[in-house]
């Protein structure tokens, strides 16, 4: 087949190679739609209190329980809080935990990965059975474990999860490691004097970049779906603060006397918003995927 | 039968081949075919309007470089092109139209009438299936024979392509088997059903010359047991001297030259065919020794062994190796693959460490050194590695990547004399200056090898070592790229370690040879006395076995092995 792609591939490739991976990118429809939801949801959550204000701090028991009317669209929870407002307060916490937590989890996992794929030996064992051992771990019992005993805030929760999410991107990282450090320029660089920073940071990093930012999107995702677990546990982001998985647990109760409106938005909130990272994470799988280009 | 009958019979068989053009019997016939692929960035046409056909018994070999579109006809004629091709034309096989036929139909067409032998006998094959097992399923797939008559017949498939042992290497998993035991596990594959037509993709380009010549007679023989026509897919020169009857040569997707191989090798009558031939490296019959070098070795393996693994399945990749490297001269590494010549090559360029022995470079002990002098030792050599994709790094531009040694070990250079000297020598290397800004993406594979060059040559290094620089290239390509080299070493001056398969390059552009075999050191000395009087055996059989693009010569060299194969 190798000659067949030889024969296939112009020898001058006229189309620059970031415009040929965003018409990948933008080929897989869903993955658009991802981006869209992701984009509108962020404008949503951080621009839209500027034009629909509400107060999230204060309870109002003269306005609790209310159906949607034109006054509050989605009506208002127990204690008198604006529902569309509430699911933007609680959207930024989520958004926000899930893509720092995310980036957080993908830059441990990259630095760990890298660092035994490279270096190899022993190094590489100790490192990657640490790795084993911390994947046979639930992640969410060792998270639920610290939430029960710290009660984290934002910073807490961030922290919490990127430090039991990085596993699965170190060892990403550290397989695109191991064939990169054998690559003939790595080599060359290797048996001319290059020193090993010049080779990790010049060349092993750089083509690392699509797997390591494919790797952080699915993060993003699984850490937002986290995040609304261990609220619903009630051990998230305590009140007055609330995130989407909060308001799901909160709106628990309501949803047997029929108050759909705080059950039903905050649960497509997140199941949206999981679903459209992982479709731009297969956009971005597709659009960096350069191994047919050869 | 004797060598000498065979070689008749053939002849014979050649010369009926081109009277007989228009017997009505082929087993292949392709007429007007064009095939074009639909890209990302448009539509890319492979071949246009190629017309040829395969006899019973005979072979007709399909020649050109790589682009070319040959093996774009070769699997076109089973249907086995992928989904984004558009094919045109007419392809008859057995008597069955292929073009526009069903899977269906065509599934049954393959392995029975037709087959098909791919280049990698690695991928080839299932990993995880017993060899015999493969073999019985394809007999399976076509024929109504039970489980164990099927695995007779594979037993027996396999003693005829040549396996010893049969009955117990048909349980073996093709890891167990050698490179060209599995080629021929995969030819007798291809031959289980006893098609009229094989059609094999470079059969021996993955093997090593002695192999290579195994292989080769084994499918001569079936072709003139069974009367299977074979269309061989090749861009070896040598391969079809030893093995066609006819060839075709084909450019840019279209057949230039058609003819009896005595005819389009020994008196082509295409300018692309005159030169294609004058461009495979032959191995000289005479020559003199050039004069031995003076001055302290620019750089030495003394006794040095490398073990890799640990255990019973470690394998001692060097064992005892001797060998410099003096100022301004060229020394060729050779020998077969899993010889060692690649792993020495490493070791005198520090990326492997000697578990035994020692490396000097520059008359410094490189295994001492380390650091920062360690650095500054090695940025005296330049390295020029086989495959011209992954020798760069598809994310730099050509500039940058010639800058880098600059960038490595000039620090304080500045960024307009960077461009100076990156300019300079990519001038050396008769690089146009335009690609400077393109990607390697956008460069073909000789002109990849020449950045890599350009990049070796820009601290002006007083060692070169290149591991098999043109084997991934084609033979046109590869004659400029060692012309450079040659030249460059002429004006500059730099001692090169010249590793590679290919005795006729060694002898062409090497002062001195170095062979190995099995990790150990077979003989050494200056070249031409050397590869012309052998002293060692295993330098003679690889002498013998490098193919010669001439079929007269060829099959002079062939009856000699056999009759002193049988004495």
């Amino acid at each position: 087949m190798s000659a067949v792609l030889q024969s296939t591939t112009p020898t001058a490739e006229p189309v620059a190679n970031y415009r040929l991976s965003l018409r990948r990118f933008t080929r897989n429809k869903l993955a658009v739609a991802g981006l869209v939801v992701v984009v509108v949801f962020l404008l949503f959550c951080f621009v839209g209190p500027l034009l629909y204000s509400t107060d999230q701090t204060h309870t109002d028991l003269h306005q609790v329980n209310l159906g949607p009317s034109g006054a509050h669209w989605l009506g208002t929870d127990a204690v008198g809080h604006d529902e569309v407002g509430r699911l933007m307060f609680g959207g930024q916490v989520s958004l926000l935990v899930g893509l720092a937590a995310g980036v957080l989890a993908t830059v441990i996992g990259t630095l760990w990965g890298a660092t035994a794929g490279y270096v190899g030996g022993w190094a590489d064992a100790v490192m990657m059975r640490v790795v084993d051992a911390g994947i046979a771990i639930p992640a969410l019992f060792i998270l639920l474990v610290v939430s029960a005993i710290t009660t984290p805030d934002t910073l807490g929760l961030i922290l919490v999860l990127g430090l039991v999410s990085w596993l699965v991107p170190s060892r990403l990282v550290r397989a695109e490691t191991l064939t990169l450090k054998s690559r003939d320029y790595v080599l060359t660089l290797r048996a001319t004097g290059g020193t090993h920073g010049r080779a990790i940071a010049r060349h092993i990093l750089p083509n690392s970049v699509s797997t390591i930012v494919v790797a952080a999107t699915f993060q993003v995702a699984d850490a937002i779906l986290l995040v609304a677990y261990v609220s619903y546990l009630g051990l998230g982001v305590q009140p007055p603060k609330t995130d989407w998985g909060g308001m799901l647990s909160a709106g628990l109760t309501a949803a047997y006397s029929g108050r759909w409106w705080l059950i039903v938005p905050p649960g497509l909130a997140i199941i949206l918003v999981v679903c459209a990272f992982n479709a731009i994470g297969d956009g971005l799988r597709d659009a960096f995927d350069v191994r047919g280009r050869g | 039968m004797s060598g000498a009958e065979k070689d008749a019979e053939a002849e014979a068989a050649a010369e009926v081949g081109t009277a007989a053009e228009t017997a009505a019997e082929r087993v292949l016939e392709v007429e007007g075919l064009g095939v074009t692929f639909g890209t990302d960035t448009g539509d890319v046409p492979a071949v246009c309007d190629i017309a040829l056909h395969v006899q019973p018994g005979e072979t007709l070999a399909l020649v050109g470089e790589s682009g070319s579109g040959k093996s774009t006809v070769a699997l076109a004629a089973l249907g086995l092109l992928p989904g984004n091709a558009r094919v045109s034309g007419r392809i008859t096989v057995g008597g069955t139209q292929v073009v526009g036929t069903g899977e269906a139909e065509l599934a049954r067409l393959r392995g029975r009438t037709a087959s098909m032998v791919f280049q990698e006998p690695a991928t080839a094959l299932d990993p995880l299936t017993r060899v015999g097992a493969q073999i019985a399923e394809v007999i399976r797939n076509h024929r109504p024979l039970s489980r164990a008559e099927a695995a007779r017949e594979a037993v027996e498939l396999l003693r005829r392509v040549g396996i010893p042992e049969p009955e117990r290497r048909a349980s073996a998993f093709p890891f167990q088997l050698s490179g060209g035991q599995r080629q021929r596990v995969v030819i007798a594959m291809a031959i289980a059903n006893s098609p009229d037509l094989l059609i094999a993709d470079e059969p021996t380009t993955a093997l090593d010359v002695t192999v290579q010549a195994e292989i080769l007679d084994l499918l001569r023989g079936l072709a003139a047991d069974y009367g299977t026509g074979v269309l061989l897919v090749t861009h070896n020169m040598g391969v079809v001297a030893d093995f066609a009857d006819r060839v075709a040569v084909m450019l840019r997707g279209e057949i230039v030259e058609t003819g009896p191989v005595e005819q389009v090798l020994l008196r082509p009558s295409h300018e692309y065919t005159q030169r294609l031939l004058a461009a495979v490296p032959r191995l000289a019959l005479s020559g003199e020794d050039a004069p031995e070098r003076e001055g302290a070795s620019v750089v030495e393996l003394r006794d040095v062994s490398v073990r890799f693994g640990r255990g019973p399945s470690a394998v001692q990749a060097l064992d005892g190796v001797t060998l410099d490297v003096r100022p301004g001269e060229t020394v060729g590494l050779v020998g077969e693959s899993g010889s060692g010549k690649s792993t020495a090559a490493r070791v005198a360029l520090g990326l492997i460490p000697p578990d035994a022995g020692t490396v000097s470079l520059f008359g410094t002990d490189l295994g001492r050194t380390r650091g920062r002098r360690r650095r500054a030792l090695l940025s005296g050599v330049g390295v020029v590695f086989q495959d011209p994709v992954a020798s760069l790094d598809a994310r730099m531009s050509v500039a940058e990547c010639v800058a880098e040694p600059l960038r490595m070990h000039r620090r304080g250079m500045s960024s307009a004399d960077r461009r100076a000297r990156v300019a300079e020598v990519l001038e050396l290397v008769r690089l146009p200056k335009e690609l400077a800004a393109r990607g390697p993406r956008e460069l073909s594979g000789g002109q990849r090898q020449r950045v890599s060059l350009a990049r070796s040559l820009v601290l002006e290094p007083r060692l070169l070592v290149a591991d098999e620089p043109t084997s991934a290239l084609d033979v046109s390509v590869q004659r400029t790229v060692l012309e450079v080299i040659a030249e460059l070493q002429r004006e500059l001056g730099f001692a090169c370690l010249f590793v590679s398969h290919d005795l006729a390059v060694v002898q062409e552009f090497a002062q001195r040879v170095v062979v190995m075999r099995a990790g150990r050191v077979e003989e050494q000395g200056p070249t031409m006395s050397t590869l012309l009087r052998p002293r060692s055996d295993y330098t003679r059989r690889l002498i013998a076995a490098v193919p010669v693009p001439d079929p007269v010569v060829q099959r002079r060299r062939r009856a000699q092995e056999r009759t002193e194969a049988t004495a």
